[in-house]
């Protein structure tokens, strides 16, 4: 049998300053993650220091330009537009540095209302039970069933929302999934020894939620938070791409609405809707990533798995 | 039922077994160079308080230590063979068959998705091979008679089961193939008091009935009185004391055991709390020398506690301890 | 009443609790916009009469056929009811087709796709997540798996995309677009022709549909069969000295898999709603394409019924999925007596 030293490996990750034991939020792919939705904001209000982002209108630049690498098309790509342009003369890096913070404001602002809303109606059906807990459960459950798209899309064919008309649109159905995850939280919350303890000390149930129940569900909600917002990007992107989404700003999705439209794949065109996607891809991943890393932070069993025995 | 002491008659011996567990700020050790013996056909009471590492022992004969835990030496001999030295296809064949393991919470031990008898019956057929429906069956039902269970447990799940049901299903599992060597983790612990009886006769019955050996594990030394042979005191994953049952409870020699003697209650008399002073070390950072020494009241403890190690010796026939003399 | 029945009658309630509100969000939506819709419908009828010669007939057919000079509430009771019956109404835009012969033409190939793509989809998720949760798994292929979920974060209608520039556009290999190749028509035949350039069609949407949704399955299995190796009866298990493959399926995966099943419940509207949009990327002859139709031409009807009916579909598959999971865990079916 090998003979290690009582210490073992512990000492050498002491050593090395930072355990991730003891400060989980640390966690690479959270940190990662954030800092790719922190500089996507970032981008959002100084983009316009950094580019003319005039240029992301339409007739504005010359038409169906390559990137600028691409020498050998006819026309051929031109530093002055590096991502090259559309059939209507939008350059893509302004149409990119204009439309990749505008989906995720859209994300936010649905998810935030959602989250709130999911808390509220998922710790009143956790915690009070009874007809309530059954009514607030089945109505969600049924709307969960309901696919979002097809009901915003019915909606979308008689008025055409602005950015801010979408995200609240999104919202509508933002709050189901956190529902059901709060009142199982709840649920499970309720029967503990530290929630029995402070409803035995007459604690108001309002200083319960917030005193003893969220501290510990802070995590379980910053995950779910952050594949809500990932979630809603994806619809809207997903309503979009039918051709519903706003018209007068430009947006990711609709920008890939046009270029299909357009045929823009058959014409060899992929800047067009290569750009766009591959602006989508950093966010969803950066969000992914993020969710994965507060999963663990939540669930420190996952984060044993790296600790690999020999 | 006195067991020959010899090597003959050896069933179980464990030699100086060390195992740690893994944490984020140092090991913790659980088994500090464990030695003990188990005879043929008698039974083996393994006490001490929670965390005192009889369960990572026992554990350790079966090589089921799960990680963070690992085994860093020793050597295990069932019926003469070296459980640490078998490769996994040898091991696989050796537990259950060589020993059987009761486990602690039978609760959450049995499968839920699968029915009694196919639980019982994947044992027998992983180590006998397939075996014809009709015998199978009528194996399965002598088992469960065996433990009193009747026969419609057959075709039931776990969740339609009471406790105490389901801690003599286990029994009936462990004891299907007949093994030199069963393990009961604190079979009774968590069954009320009612039920804990029943529990401990059905064991007492089966034992007799099959000759078994068998290593109790437990923490109530009141109830470990009235089913074993012989009792091995553990603390802080060490071994402090090892008698027969009669000399250990008539002239308990160290103080460990003396304290766990005196907190069972007695109908009889009226007998004062006895409380034991402090806690348990830090098990990552033993206190140099003897383990027990910083909660030691004995009258005879000397500054040699504080520096060296006692070691497990015989003091009177069969009986063991680790204890400095005066 | 036994606690089977009454589970199962608690599932089918839930479906017609579900098409319900579907239904009436559905029915409510266009009275809420702005104007009248229904002034909005003839509007388009007349602006499309130029091309449809009997339009003032349609317009008469319309509105003794629809009762809509009724009040709101019989308005709805008969929409309900001719719902629930397929009475989805005529189609705007290829009138006097009903909606119903549109949808029945198109929902076979919807169904075709989306029910294989969904099962390797979920499948093959799962069983990389067990995988990839077991301790035991060698290590090379436990290397190998997280290389499956790199896709995970991509949503299918952008894999669709990718896809075709690269497969179809660029290396040729497969069709652009169509679910069947030029002058085969829709409707299903058993020739091998046909079969043959089905299934030739249908690999792209299918791998933008599985690559995608594997990810999403296999970590959640993966999470799952971490916290069951933790469980006590795993132990006992291998102290029992049973096989690996056998503690791998009938201890740890049979029970892993349990909550999978509520999670595919739970997200067939998301699995429907990334299937609709597959389809339309590949103008792939399903409900997707039909519903960009629909879109296209202003056809309300048109829209609303494929949304009715494919929110009637997701409840059923819901239901479906309901009412398997009792048999595989018992302690729905078996309640102590």
């Amino acid at each position: 049998m090998a003979m290690t030293t009582a210490e073992g490996r512990p000492a050498a990750r002491r050593a090395a300053g930072i355990s991730l034991w003891d400060y989980p939020w640390l966690n690479p792919k959270l940190l990662i993650g954030a800092t790719i939705v922190v500089l996507i904001i970032l981008m959002g209000f100084l983009g316009r220091f950094v580019w003319d982002i005039t240029l992301a209108q339409a007739a504005s630049s010359p038409l169906n330009l390559p990137p600028f690498w691409v020498q050998d098309s006819i026309p051929a790509g031109d530093p002055a537009h590096p991502l090259g342009t559309d059939n209507m003369g939008r350059d893509m890096l302004a149409l990119i540095i204009t439309g990749l913070p505008s989906s995720l404001r859209v994300g936010f602002i649905a998810a935030g209302v959602g989250m709130f809303v999911g808390v509220v109606l998922g710790f009143t059906s956790g915690f009070l039970g009874g007809w309530v807990d059954n009514v607030i459960r089945t109505v969600t459950d049924a709307a969960l069933t309901i696919p979002q798209l097809l009901v915003l899309v019915t909606l979308a064919a008689y008025i055409r929302p602005t950015v801010t008309v979408m995200a609240l649109l999104l919202a509508a159905f933002a709050w189901r999934g956190p529902t059901r995850l709060i009142r199982a939280q709840a649920l499970s919350m309720r029967e503990r020894g530290y929630v029995r303890m402070a409803r035995l000390s007459a604690s108001s149930t309002l200083s319960i939620i917030l005193v003893e129940m969220m501290p510990n569900l802070l995590p379980y909600l910053a995950a779910s938070l952050a594949g809500n917002i990932s979630g809603n990007i994806l619809a809207a992107t997903g309503l979009e791409l039918l051709g519903l989404g706003p018209t007068r700003v430009p947006t990711l999705g609709m920008t890939i609405y046009y270029s299909i439209r357009a045929s823009a794949v058959l014409r060899g065109m992929w800047w067009w809707w290569g750009f766009p996607i591959l602006a989508l891809v950093v966010i969803f991943t950066s969000f992914f990533l993020m969710a994965i890393g507060l999963d663990e932070i939540a669930n420190p069993r996952l984060r044993q798995l790296q600790v690999k025995e020999e | 039922m006195g067991a020959q002491a010899n090597e003959q008659n050896l069933v179980l011996q464990v030699k100086d077994l060390r195992v740690h567990y893994a944490t984020p700020t140092g090991d913790v050790i659980a088994c500090n160079g464990v030695d003990f013996q188990v005879y043929r056909g008698e039974t083996l009471g393994l006490v001490g308080e929670s965390g005192c590492g009889k369960t990572t022992a026992a554990m350790a004969i079966l090589r089921l230590v799960q990680p963070p835990g690992r085994i860093l030496h020793g050597q295990v001999l069932v019926d003469g063979v070296d459980m640490m030295s078998l490769n996994e296809g040898e091991l696989r064949q050796a537990r259950w068959r060589q020993v059987a393991l009761i486990p602690q919470g039978a609760m959450n031990s049995l499968n839920p998705v699968m029915r009694i008898k196919d639980q019982i019956a994947d044992g027998i057929q992983t180590h006998e091979g397939q075996q014809p429906r009709e015998e199978l069956k009528e194996r399965i039902l002598e088992l469960l008679n065996m433990v009193g269970l009747p026969g419609r447990v057959y075709n039931m799940y776990p969740h339609e089961l009471s406790g105490g049901m389901k801690q003599r299903v286990c029994i009936a599992m462990a004891i299907a193939l007949h093994p030199s060597l069963v393990i009961a983790d604190e079979p009774t612990s968590a069954l009320d008091v009612v039920v804990q009886r029943v529990v401990a006769q059905t064991m007492l019955e089966v034992k007799d009935r099959l000759g078994v050996s068998m290593i109790l594990i437990g923490h109530d030394m009141g109830l470990q009185a009235q089913l074993v042979d012989r009792i091995a005191v553990m603390y802080a994953g060490n071994m402090m004391e090892i008698a027969p049952v009669q000399d250990i409870f008539e002239q308990p020699l160290h103080p460990y055991t003396q304290l766990l003697i005196d907190a069972i209650p007695s109908i009889k008399e009226r007998k004062p709390l006895k409380v034991t002073e402090g806690l348990t070390h830090d098990l990552r950072n033993p206190p140099p020398g003897c383990v027990f020494h910083p909660r030691c009241a004995s009258p005879r403890a000397t500054a040699r506690c504080h520096e060296e190690v006692p070691v497990l010796h015989e003091v009177a026939p069969r009986h063991y301890v680790a204890c400095h003399p005066e | 009443m036994s606690f089977t029945l009454k589970y199962i009658l608690q599932r089918v309630g839930m479906f017609f609790l579900t098409v319900w509100l579907g239904a009436t969000v559905i029915f409510i939506i266009p009275r809420l916009a702005p104007g009248d819709p229904v002034a909005a419908m003839i509007t388009q009828l007349q602006s499309q009469a130029g091309r449809v010669e009997n339009s003032a007939e349609m317009i008469a057919a319309w509105r003794a056929r629809f009762g809509l000079d009724d009040p709101m509430p019989i308005q709805y009771l008969r929409f309900l009811w001719n719902s629930l019956r397929f009475e989805l109404g005529y189609s705007l835009r290829f009138f006097p087709t009903t909606v119903e012969e549109l949808i029945a033409r198109n929902m076979p190939w919807t169904i075709r796709l989306l029910v294989v793509a969904t099962f390797v989809s979920v499948l093959g998720g799962n069983a990389i997540g067990a995988l990839m949760g077991w301790r035991h798994t060698p290590k090379l292929v436990q290397n190998l798996l997280p290389l499956a979920l790199t896709f995970s974060s991509v949503p299918p209608f952008m894999m669709a995309l990718g896809l075709i520039y690269v497969f179809a556009f660029g290396l040729d290999w497969f069709p652009v677009s169509q679910g069947i190749g030029r002058g085969l028509g829709t409707d299903w035949q058993w020739t091998w022709e046909y079969v043959k350039s089905a299934i030739h069609h249908a690999v792209l949407p299918m791998l933008a549909i599985f690559v995608t949704g594997m990810g999403g399955w296999a970590l959640g299995m993966r999470g799952m069969m971490i916290t069951t190796e933790g469980e006590d009866y795993m132990i006992l298990a291998q102290a029992k000295g049973l096989r690996p493959g056998r503690v791998f399926w009938r201890y740890g995966v049979r029970n892993a898999i349990l909550p999978q099943f509520t999670a595919v419940a739970l997200s067939m509207g998301w699995i429907v709603s990334g299937q609709i949009l597959v389809e339309h990327m590949f103008a792939y002859p399903g409900m997707g394409t039909l519903l960009n139709v629909g879109i296209m031409n202003g056809d309300y009807t048109l829209i609303q019924g494929v949304s009715f009916i494919l929110i009637m579909a997701t409840a059923l598959a819901v239901l479906l999925v309901d009412l398997i999971y009792p048999l595989l865990d018992p302690r729905i079916t078996y309640q102590r007596s």
